[in-house]
């Protein structure tokens, strides 16, 4: 796959600690995500990946550690963390679509109250990113008047529009019905053929293998071994992960 | 029956329509202030830091617990004690307001809490700051959920503002008074006067409802 592999480094995590009420769910959790990179994270749940995702842009604060963006540490920007938001995208597993506002609408509200761009220009590029994940003809529909799989695209165009230097993922087909799967799918591998620069949750190995430059397995709230899909994948350096992939491979198939 | 006719028209409704005339007044300035107020304190409650919750809840406690009669004579019969005096017009209507707010804030802090802590995430993880995400997103779905309860307390304060004449307004119900024990007409005087109020609130109902119709989208309330 063609991908922009500069050396610049986008999102930096070092050394994450996060606990509920006396339980550790994340032990220290350190990586790097360069511009254009898609790194996977898989794991059994429970194991703290969503927990992860949300420490990442600080919806969830952790207890130690520190988060960086394009170098510039964020994990004590407190009340500013909010300007950094904007530059981390996030697909959440059930959509949170604002429900009072059409997919128009929902794309919108990011550019005219965050970005505070002018309303023509704003509606422009929300109709451009609805068109952009396929949804042009929805525009002017409310999220309960959309399928599952229309709504995660919207709140990725909904995502797209405030031009993230970074996206995480959670899960983002897990509420899917199968069928409705595959569309969310090829837009996320759209944007990675673009070279948008992804963190992913995801429990679909086939195509975790098809777009991540490196997949991480996460256990109890640790990385227990990272690499290229092809050798995480053919030649595991931990049993666990070998049980874990072929699990997961029975489970939810390629 | 030419008689009661004229009785009814030059001697009572004159009067009636002047106290309409005040209710309207005094309802008028209390709906939307009274509504504005119970947004801040359920705001307050729900996402204010614990000592802003803390007296939003006494608030909340005080105006609710008390009868309304019992604030309004405190409004007017007793803060001239401590200085403060207030005509009878201003206190009825402090009072109307700031007993409604508290009414108004229980039913817009449960449809607060009854929207998915997702939608903050997502306002949240989109850039906005907290009060953006109250403002812009977690407000026009709560607010169109707790129009029905809203609504009913709206109407529950058409017809409280009678006790505006306890604090001497002479408004709709005063107004009857006055006149009906001038005449010693209470049957009739007081079947007007409830007439009056039945098509207030019957006018007040439907454009609620309206504006209910109005505000609604697929997949909310
Ligand atoms: N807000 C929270 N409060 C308390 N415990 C939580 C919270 N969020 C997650 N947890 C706990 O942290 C652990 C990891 O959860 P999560 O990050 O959702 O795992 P995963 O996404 O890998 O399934 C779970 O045991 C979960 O119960
Ligand atoms: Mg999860």
């Amino acid at each position: 796959m063609p991908k922009d592999e500069t050396n610049e480094v986008v999102l930096k995590v070092e050394e994450i600690y996060k606990n509920y009420k006396g339980k550790e769910v994340l032990k220290g959790i350190s990586f790097e995500v360069r511009k254009g990179e898609v790194k996977v994270i898989i794991g059994p749940s429970g194991t703290g990946k969503s927990t992860l995702l949300r420490c990442l842009n600080l919806l969830t604060v952790p207890d130690k550690g520190r988060v960086y963006l394009e170098g510039e540490e964020i994990t004590h920007a407190k009340k500013n963390i909010h300007q950094f938001r904007q530059k981390i995208g996030m697909v959440f597993q059930d959509f949170n679509l604002f429900d009072h506002l059409t997919a128009l609408g929902n794309v919108e509200i990011g550019l005219t109250r965050v970005k505070k761009m002018e309303r023509e220009k704003a509606r422009e590029k929300a109709q451009e990113e609805l068109r952009r994940v396929g949804l042009e003809e929805q525009a002017n529909l409310y999220p309960a008047q959309l399928s599952g799989g229309q709504k995660q695209r919207v709140s990725i165009a909904r995502t797209l529009a405030m031009d993230p230097k970074v996206i995480l993922f959670d899960e983002p087909t897990s509420a899917l019905d199968p069928e409705l799967i595959g569309e969310v799918l090829e837009v996320i591998k759209n944007l990675a053929l673009q070279g948008m620069t992804m963190v992913l949750v995801t429990h679909e190995m086939g195509f975790a293998r098809s777009v991540a430059n490196e997949i991480i397995f996460m256990e109890e709230g640790k990385i227990l071994e990272s690499g290229p899909p092809a050798q995480l994948f053919s030649n595991p350096k931990y049993e666990r992960t070998r049980q874990f992939l072929h699990k997961i491979t029975e489970l939810y198939g390629e | 029956m030419n008689e009661l006719y004229s009785f009814i028209r030059d001697i009572v409704l004159p009067p009636l329509l002047e106290g309409t005339l005040v209710t309207l007044q005094l309802i008028v300035l209390s709906i939307p202030l009274g509504f504005i107020l119970g947004i801040l304190i359920a705001v307050g409650r729900v996402y204010g830091n614990k000592i802003i919750s803390f007296f939003c809840t006494i608030y909340v406690l005080f105006f609710r617990g008390t009868p309304l009669l019992v604030q309004l004579f405190i409004l007017y019969y007793g803060l001239p004690s401590v200085g403060i005096f207030f005509s009878p017009f201003v206190a009825a209507v402090l009072g109307f307001i700031l007993c409604s707010s508290a009414y108004h804030s229980e039913y817009i802090r449960g449809a607060i809490q009854s929207i998915k802590s997702g939608q903050m995430m997502a306002a949240e993880a989109l850039g906005m700051s907290r009060n953006q995400a109250i403002l812009y997103v977690i407000l026009p779905q709560a607010l169109r959920r707790a129009i029905p309860g809203c609504s009913n307390e709206i109407i529950y304060l058409v017809k409280y503002s009678s006790l505006a004449f306890m604090v001497t307004c002479v408004e709709l119900t005063g107004a009857g008074k006055i006149i009906a024990s001038r005449y010693f007409e209470y049957t009739l005087v007081f079947a007007v006067v409830g007439a009056i109020y039945l098509l207030m609130v019957s006018v007040i109902t439907k454009v609620l409802n309206t504006l209910e119709k109005k505000l609604e989208i697929p997949g909310i309330g």
